[in-house]
C-alpha cells in the first residue's frame, strides 16, 4: 500500500496480515484435519432418536394404503409419519411448490419418500422401516423427455402440465439466414450427480415455545427455513436453522431432502432427531444434473465468421419442477456459447417425467449446452479446414459484444487472449517411458502402447455469475468491531452456507483489508441474521463478501464519526484511525472503549431483467465468466480406454481474492468436468437408478486426474466489489468438450455422447 | 456383545455390539470417535481409513468384533495435543482441505504412506491414494501436501 500521507507512516507498516490478495489458511482447517470438524452427521444428543425414510420402489404408481401398524409394534419405534401428519403445506419447491413432503396419492419417481421413522437407533429403525406396508398400483412412467415435451398425446404426469418451461431466443434474422458452411448434429448429456462426500445429515431438536431447531448442511438456510416453516404450518421464527458442518454441496443440496422430515419426527415426538442418509440413499435424496438432448445447427462464412445458431435443447427435469425454470434460462440465454453469431434462433426446454429429479449441480444448465456448442465449433473448424483454436478467437466475444439476449457484455472478456494463452501452454513432453500408470488402463496391464493415440483439444464455457433474470439476489451481515482484553477484534455474522469453498477464509480476508484489524471471529452461519442468500451461480464471493465489505464500510463510517471526522478518506489500519491526508487520527482501541461499534448491510448486485418470453431479449445476468481449456489425451483405440494426460486452464477471475482457494476451485471444477466427459452417468433405465453406489457410479480418483496447469487472469469488473469474478463454475464448463475434442482428434470419431464409454470408441 | 479394542492407544470397549456391525458404526457411533467418516460404506471411498494395527483399512469393511483385542489409529489419534502430524500441517497449508470430509481418510493414508515410502514420487503417490475419493480439490493440492509433508518428515 503507498500511503498518500506526508506525515508519519508508522500505522502503515503495521498492515495486517490475511488481507484480500493473501492466502491464509482456512479458519476451519485444523479442525477439518484433527477429524474435530463437526459435520451434520457428526450431531449428537444423548436423547436423539434416529429417523429414516421410506421411499417409493416404483417409477410411477398409485398408492392404495399405507398400513404402518407392524412398524409401530416395534420396540423402539417412536412415530411413523405420512403424508397425513404434514400440518402445513404438504408441497414444496425452490421455484414451485410441486414436491410432496411425503408422497399423497402417487409416487413419480423412484426414490420418492412415503413415510418416515424415528427409533431409538438406526438398527432399529431400518428393521422397522421395512415393516411399513404400502400398497401401489403401478402406472406406466413416462421416461423420455422429448416425448414430455412434443408428444401431446402423453398425459401430464402433474396436472399443470409436462413443460415446466419453454424459453425461446431470437436474435437478428435467424429464420432467412443462410450460410456457406453448415454442420448440424444432435448431442446427448447423461445424468450426473453431485457426489459430494457427505450424505444429508441434519439432527432436528424440538423448542420450548413449540418451535424447531434445526443443525443441517445445506446451502442456502433461509429458503430451507422458508420451505420448512410452510409444510410445519409453524411462523419462520419458530424455524431455526444453524449451519452445520457440509461435506461439498455442488448443488445437491439446494433442494429440500431430510429437512421437513427430521424437524416432523422431532415436533411429533418431542425428541431430537437426527437423520444421516448412507450413500446409496443419497443418490435417491438429491437432484442431479439434468440429462440433455440437443440438436445444433451451425452456419459460417468459408473464412470462419459464424453466421447463424438454430438450436433445440431439452433438460429432462424429471419428477418435480425443482429449478428446471433456471436451469433452462441459463441453458437458452448462453446456448450460442460466447461467440458472436449475428442470427441466433434457440429453443429450450425443460420437461417434468418420472426419471429421478434434476435440478441445481455446478455449471446450471451452462454445461450441458457448452458440450453441445463446442463440439460444433470443432465440427465447423474441421469442415472450413482452420485451426481450433483460430476459429474460436475469430468469433470471441469481447466487451461490447452482445449476447444473442441482447445483452451487452459490459466488462472485459478477453477470450481471444485466453484462447492464445491456452495454445501457447507449453506442451508436456511426450511419454518417453512405459511406465504402465502412465497409459491407458495403468495398472490394469491392458497395453504396452501398442493402439495408443494422442489428442489434443481446446474448450470454452461461458457462465453467468450470481441469480439472473429478474431475481431479488442479496446478502446480508453484521460486521461488530470491539475490544477483547484490550485488543480491537473484529465479528463476521452472515448466513453465508461454507460448503468447503473457503468463504469463511474469505470473509476474514475483507474484514481484515477494510478494518485494519488481524483478529476476525467467524460466527457459524444462522437465520438470527438475515439471508446470505444461496452458496451456488458461483455468487458468494461477490454477494457475501459484497455484503461483508458494505457492513466494513458502515462501520469504518461510524468509527470516523466517532473520531469526529466523518470523511471517506479515513482508513483503519493496524489499530490506528488513519486519514490519507492528515495521518493517525486516533487509536482504534481507545475509540472502542466507550463500546463496540456494529453494522449490517445488505448487498445487492445491480438488477437484471426475465428473458422475454417470446423473443428470449432482456438483459437477465449480472456478471458473466470465462474459462478455457485445453486438454491431452492418450487413447487405447482398440480398448476404449481414455487417459488424460493434462489439463490446462486459462480464466479471469477480474482480481484474484484467495489464490489457494481459487486455485482449489478451478482444479475441483475441472475434475467434475472430467468427470462428466468420461466417466461419470446415473444410469436410468425405465425410471430406475441402476448404480447408486461408489462401486458402479465412478468419480475421479487421483489417479484419473493428470496434472493441471493454470493461468489466472486479473481483468477487473468495474460493477463487481474488488473487481472480482465469480469463479466456481466456469471450469466445469469448458474442461468437459475440451477433453472430448482431444478424444476425437485421438480416435477421428464424432462421439457426441457424454460421458465417453469404451464401446463408443471400439465400436464404431 | 462387548468389543474391546485398543484404540489411539487407549483401552476402550464398546457394549451391545451387533456381530455384524462395522468398525466404522462403533467407532463413531458407540466411541464417541465422528472423525472417521461414512461417505460410502463399501470400501469404495476410503473416508474411513484408520490403522488396525499399523495396516490402513477402510472401517467399513471391518467387522468390529474382527477388531476386537487389535490396535486402532483413527485421525483423531494423529496430532499429540495440540501438535499436528506433520501430514496434518501440510494438508492445511496446502490448501489440500476443502470441505475435508475426506480429510480424516486421507491423513490417515497419507501418513501411512510416508512412514513406508518416504521417498514415495508422484505416480507412487497417485497408486497408494487411488482409493481416497475428493469431490472437491481435483487432488493437485492433495499432492502438494504430500510432498510437503514428506519433505519435512525427511529433514
Amino acid at each position: 500500500m503507498v500511503s498518500r500521507s506526508t506525515h508519519d507512516h508508522k500505522p502503515l507498516i503495521y498492515e495486517v496480515r490475511g488481507g484480500v490478495g493473501e492466502s491464509p489458511v482456512r479458519p476451519d482447517g485444523t479442525l477439518k484435519v484433527k477429524g474435530e470438524f463437526a459435520y451434520a452427521s457428526d450431531l449428537w444428543l444423548d436423547d436423539a432418536l434416529f429417523g429414516v425414510t421410506l421411499r417409493s420402489p416404483h417409477p410411477r404408481a398409485r398408492i392404495t394404503g399405507i398400513d404402518i401398524s407392524g412398524a409401530l409394534e416395534i420396540p423402539g419405534v417412536y412415530a411413523v409419519l405420512t403424508h397425513a401428519d404434514v400440518p402445513g403445506t404438504k408441497h414444496y419447491g425452490l421455484d414451485h411448490s410441486d414436491q410432496p413432503v411425503l408422497a399423497i396419492d402417487e409416487v413419480r419417481y423412484e426414490g420418492e419418500p412415503v413415510a418416515v421413522l424415528a427409533a431409538t437407533d438406526p438398527h432399529t429403525a431400518r428393521r422397522a422401516v421395512g415393516r411399513i406396508v404400502v400398497s401401489y398400483e403401478e402406472l406406466e412412467p413416462l421416461t423420455d423427455a422429448r416425448q414430455a415435451v412434443f408428444d401431446s398425446s402423453v398425459p401430464p404426469i402433474h396436472p399443470d402440465g409436462n413443460v415446466v418451461r419453454n424459453q425461446p431466443i431470437r436474435h437478428g434474422d435467424p429464420d432467412t439466414a443462410t450460410a456457406e458452411v453448415v454442420v448440424t448434429a444432435e448431442y446427448e448429456v447423461g445424468m450426473q450427480d453431485q457426489a459430494f462426500l457427505g450424505p444429508e445429515s441434519g439432527l432436528a431438536v424440538p423448542a420450548a415455545d413449540g418451535g424447531v431447531d434445526l443443525y443441517i448442511a445445506t446451502q442456502w438456510l433461509h429458503v430451507d427455513r422458508s420451505q420448512i416453516a410452510a409444510c410445519l404450518g409453524l411462523p419462520e421464527e419458530k424455524v431455526r436453522l444453524t449451519l452445520a458442518g457440509v461435506g461439498g454441496a455442488f448443488g445437491a443440496r439446494e433442494d429440500l431432502s431430510m429437512q421437513v422430515h427430521a424437524c416432523l419426527l422431532a415436533l411429533h415426538t418431542g425428541r431430537p432427531v437426527r437423520m444421516m442418509y448412507g450413500r446409496e440413499e443419497s443418490f435417491f435424496g438429491h437432484v442431479h444434473r439434468h440429462p440433455a438432448w440437443m440438436r445444433y445447427e451451425h452456419g459460417a462464412t468459408r473464412d470462419g465468421k459464424l453466421v447463424y445458431v438454430k438450436a433445440t435443447i431439452v433438460l429432462d427435469g424429471g419428477a418435480y419442477a425443482s429449478t428446471t425454470k433456471a436451469v433452462v434460462g441459463n441453458a437458452a440465454s448462453l446456448g450460442a456459447g460466447p461467440y458472436e453469431v449475428p442470427h441466433v434462433s434457440i429453443d429450450a426446454y425443460g420437461a417434468r417425467t418420472n426419471n429421478p429429479p434434476c435440478g441445481a449441480m455446478r455449471g446450471f444448465g451452462a454445461v450441458q449446452a457448452c458440450f453441445g456448442y463446442e463440439s460444433q465449433m470443432d465440427a465447423l473448424a474441421e469442415k472450413l479446414g482452420l485451426d481450433p483454436v483460430e476459429f474460436r478467437a475469430r468469433n470471441a466475444v469481447s466487451q461490447g459484444s452482445y449476447l444473442p439476449t441482447g445483452q451487452v457484455i459490459d466488462s472485459p472478456a478477453p477470450l481471444a487472449e485466453m484462447l492464445r494463452k491456452a495454445a501457447a501452454t507449453p506442451m508436456p513432453a511426450a511419454r518417453s517411458t512405459m511406465e504402465l500408470g502412465e497409459l491407458p488402463g495403468g495398472y490394469g496391464n491392458t497395453t504396452h502402447g501398442e493402439g495408443v493415440r494422442r489428442g489434443v483439444g481446446f474448450g470454452v464455457g461461458i457462465k453467468n455469475i450470481c441469480f439472473s433474470e429478474g431475481f431479488d439476489d442479496y446478502s446480508t451481515a453484521t460486521v461488530r468491531l470491539e475490544l477483547v482484553a484490550g485488543e480491537p477484534v473484529a465479528t463476521v455474522h452472515t448466513a453465508a452456507a461454507e460448503v468447503g469453498q473457503g468463504l469463511v477464509t474469505l470473509q476474514g480476508q475483507i474484514v481484515r483489508t477494510e478494518l485494519g484489524v488481524e483478529a476476525v471471529t467467524i460466527r457459524p452461519a444462522d437465520t438470527s441474521v438475515g439471508s446470505a442468500g444461496s452458496t451456488s451461480a458461483s455468487r458468494q464471493s461477490y454477494m457475501s463478501g459484497g455484503a461483508v465489505k458494505a457492513a466494513c464500510e458502515a462501520v469504518r463510517a461510524q468509527v470516523a464519526t466517532l473520531v469526529g471526522r466523518a470523511e471517506p478518506d479515513i482508513q483503519l489500519t493496524g489499530g490506528k484511525v488513519v486519514s490519507a491526508t492528515t495521518g493517525v487520527v486516533a487509536d482504534l482501541a481507545d475509540v472502542l472503549a466507550d463500546g463496540a461499534v456494529e453494522e449490517t448491510a445488505v448487498f445487492r448486485h445491480r438488477p437484471t431483467v426475465p428473458l422475454d418470453p417470446f423473443t428470449g431479449q432482456g438483459d437477465s445476468h449480472v456478471q458473466l465468466a470465462l474459462c478455457v481449456h485445453r486438454a491431452i489425451v492418450d487413447v487405447d483405440v482398440e480398448l476404449g480406454l481414455v487417459k488424460v494426460v493434462e489439463l490446462a486452464a486459462v480464466q479471469d477471475v477480474g482480481r484474484i481474492m484467495n489464490r489457494e482457494s481459487l486455485e482449489g476451485q478451478i482444479h475441483g471444477g475441472t475434475a467434475q468436468g472430467l468427470g462428466l466427459a468420461l466417466m461419470e452417468e446415473i444410469q436410468v433405465t425405465d425410471g430406475r437408478i441402476r448404480n447408486p453406489s461408489f462401486t458402479d457410479y465412478l468419480i475421479p480418483t487421483i489417479l484419473d486426474m493428470p496434472p493441471m496447469r493454470l493461468e489466472i487472469l486479473e481483468y477487473a469488473d468495474p460493477h463487481a466489489p474488488y473487481g472480482l469474478r465469480g469463479a466456481g463454475e466456469p471450469p466445469t464448463l469448458s474442461s468437459t468438450p475440451a477433453i472430448v475434442a482431444a478424444v476425437r482428434a485421438a480416435t477421428g470419431l464424432p462421439l457426441r455422447r457424454i460421458p465417453i464409454r469404451p464401446e463408443h470408441i471400439t465400436q464404431q | 456383545m462387548r468389543v474391546e479394542l485398543i484404540v489411539n492407544g487407549t483401552e476402550r470397549f464398546a457394549d451391545d455390539v451387533w456381530p455384524g456391525e462395522s468398525l466404522l458404526f462403533t467407532l463413531r457411533e458407540r466411541l464417541g470417535l465422528p472423525g472417521t467418516k461414512n461417505a460410502c460404506e463399501q470400501g469404495e471411498c476410503g473416508s474411513c481409513t484408520v490403522l488396525l494395527d499399523g495396516l490402513p483399512v477402510c472401517a467399513c469393511l471391518v467387522a468390529a468384533p474382527q477388531a476386537a483385542g487389535r490396535d486402532v489409529v483413527t485421525v483423531e489419534g494423529l496430532a499429540v495435543e495440540d501438535q499436528l502430524d506433520p501430514v496434518q500441517e501440510a494438508f492445511v497449508e496446502t490448501g489440500a482441505v476443502q470441505c475435508g470430509f475426506c480429510t480424516p481418510g486421507l491423513v490417515v493414508m497419507v501418513a501411512d504412506l510416508i512412514r513406508r515410502t518416504p521417498t514415495a514420487n508422484d505416480a507412487e503417490v497417485r497408486e497408494a491414494l487411488a482409493g481416497n475419493l475428493c469431490r472437491c480439490t481435483g487432488y493437485e493440492k492433495i499432492l502438494d501436501a504430500v510432498r510437503l509433508a514428506a519433505a519435512r518428515v525427511a529433514s
